[in-house]
């Protein structure tokens, strides 16, 4: 027996409740974290969807005007603790971009290696965890199977599974370990069959396509309007990545490397067709092409991985000098966004002639992500709302810093 | 356009709020009156020219000793900066606003500023955190409350002179 999806409008027409206020977390399962949701009610209907975040606030920009700008980084390491590499990148860029600090070749190299593997680990999880929010277990076990492999190169690379500290103002901390480039390849050629699983059980999943295909349908005036960035951004088919658009502090590391920004413009990706295609439910800005688009964006991480590879092999083994705790910051301010899994990642430092900042400032993309979550939950129903909250991919740690 | 040109375009309309330019800045940025930050934002957006349709991030900075920036003769206030970029024509700007760090020098009483979030959204959070964490009240805005700490929190924390209470609710903060 076919189930027809039970469009919004019909439960309006059935039967009006009294208005009821539901508290969806901090603790509820599918908020990614210490998130609280009031929702108000009118049956099945949302009314409205007040967000109250703070939770896992731990005043990191207070910490960092005491904090030399290389023992800050640690801490950027707990903001988006799921793109702990991006966080770093971030951070280094501006206090490097503040400093007039070159980076060597082979440094950037192993910069853009690192933080596309992360990019894709991030992705993994946003579309494992994706799947258990809308009731599916097992693309959750495939996505943190692969995602397991990453972390072990990154252990190899640096010693840590999850805050690495590993890319400094200057550089990184040390050269890739022998033989480390083999494992990343070979990682990736093991890797590349296994999307399709993820696209079986998923993206091509008719459940799944019931619960994400028209839901949440977020247009791209009001996504630039929200500051939303990233594959929200971009699954509502602005065609817009740092990576190919951002100021040249950042853009430049990526130069020269062939890769695809992933947006559905007018409707269409670019080489669409060597992807399932999209469900003729979906609509772009939809929770399905949020989706979408990071699945694809982890094969354009991968072929950037591998360019990336040739061109370590082809640099001189100059890592750079990383600055020590006791560089002093020069007066003035610098600002510098990075196009980080979840979106664009800014953040800002004032100097003042001390070892310490006068200013920290971390513009989180999740924050301006999750802004956007009432605008697109109104009007839809209560079992859409874990759908949406799950195509936005928050991290609570980067939203509250 | 380069910040001269943007700072030139918004000198035509509002040369009363349109206050300097430092293109030569790291970021460049214009400075623009504390009354004129609605009119100038506004214009911003919508002047064919300019069309910064995206405000990254506002955020606002404590000076609390004319000594913390060189340039600085206005002495202590607390700073507002916004930055903006335009994705058609690929521009971006720095606004700065300068504001008193209390209103009227009556400590205490917080420093206000006309709200930008109806011109971007992006504005209603982070205005909001602005107010909570440096403290400026945020005139017109639609839910002026507070954002990363609870409602009842006492004092905002990233002002220079502020203290960390000894308890709240009963739990050790210090």
């Amino acid at each position: 027996m076919v189930m027809e999806r039970i469009s919004a409008e019909l439960v309006e027409c059935d039967v009006h409740t009294d208005e009821l206020l539901i508290n969806m977390g901090p603790q509820h399962p599918s908020t990614h974290g210490v998130l609280r949701l009031v929702l108000r009610t009118d049956g099945e209907l949302i009314l409205d969807v007040i967000p109250h975040i703070g939770y896992l606030h731990r005043s990191a920009e207070k910490l960092g005007e005491s904090l030399a700008a290389r023992q800050w980084l640690p801490y950027t390491d707990r903001l988006d603790y799921l793109a702990s590499m991006n966080m770093n990148l971030g951070w280094s860029l501006v206090v490097e971009k503040l400093l007039g600090l070159e980076v060597t070749p082979r440094a950037a190299c192993v910069r853009v290696m690192v933080a596309e593997l992360n990019r894709i680990a991030s992705h993994l999880v946003a579309a494992g965890c994706y799947g258990l929010d809308l009731g599916s277990f097992t693309p959750y076990m495939y996505a943190f199977r692969e995602r397991e492999k990453i972390l072990d190169l990154f252990e190899a690379a640096c010693g840590a599974r999850l805050t690495y500290s590993y890319i400094v103002p200057g550089g990184v901390t040390a050269d890739l370990p022998n033989g480390w480039l083999d494992r990343c390849a070979a990682f990736l050629d093991q890797f590349d069959p296994t999307i399709d699983d993820l696209h079986a059980v998923l993206t091509s999943n008719d459940i799944f396509i019931r619960r994400t295909a028209g839901v949440g349908v977020l247009d791209m005036k009001t996504a630039i309007d929200y500051g939303c960035t990233g594959p929200v951004l971009r699954g509502s088919g602005v065609d817009w990545d740092l990576r190919r658009d951002g100021e040249p502090w950042y853009a430049r590391m990526y130069e020269g490397y062939a890769f695809d920004v992933i947006a559905p413009v007018h409707g269409h990706y670019r080489n669409e067709a060597a992807y399932p295609a999209a469900p003729r439910a979906a609509v772009v800005g939809d929770c399905w092409h949020r989706f979408f688009v990071r699945m694809i964006e982890v094969v354009q991480s991968m072929a950037i991985i591998r360019q990336a590879m040739d061109r370590y092999r082809g640099t001189d083994a100059s890592m750079g000098q990383p600055i020590k705790a006791t560089q002093k910051l020069p007066r003035g301010e610098a600002y510098l966004e990075t196009e980080a899994p979840k979106g664009q990642m800014g953040f800002m430092v004032i100097g003042n002639d001390t070892k310490t900042p006068h200013r920290v400032r971390a513009r989180s993309s999740c924050f301006c992500n999750l802004s956007v979550a009432p605008e697109l939950c109104r009007g839809g129903l209560v079992a859409d709302v874990p759908a949406v909250i799950g195509s936005l991919d928050l991290v609570l740690g980067e939203i509250d810093r | 356009m380069d910040a001269e040109a943007i700072f030139r375009e918004l000198q035509k309309r509002h040369p009363k709020w349109t206050l300097a330019v430092d293109a030569a800045a790291i970021d460049p940025w214009i400075e623009v009156a504390p009354e004129g930050i609605l009119d100038a934002c506004r214009t911003l957006r919508d002047e064919p020219g300019l069309v910064f349709d995206m405000l990254h991030c506002i955020s606002g900075v404590d000076y609390l000793a004319a000594a913390d920036r060189k340039d600085a003769g206005s002495g202590p206030r607390v700073e507002v900066l916004y930055h903006l970029s335009s994705m058609i024509h690929r521009h971006r700007i720095v606004l700065r606003v300068r504001l008193p760090r209390w209103k009227d020098d009556v400590p205490g009483e917080l420093p206000e500023l006309a709200s930008v979030s109806g011109v971007w959204r992006t504005a209603d959070w982070h205005e909001r955190e602005v107010y909570d964490l440096v403290g400026v009240r945020f005139l017109g805005h639609p839910d002026p409350r507070r954002i990363l700490c609870p409602d009842d929190w006492q004092g905002h924390p990233l002002r220079k002179d502020y203290e960390v209470p000894d308890e709240y609710h009963g739990i050790r903060v210090k």
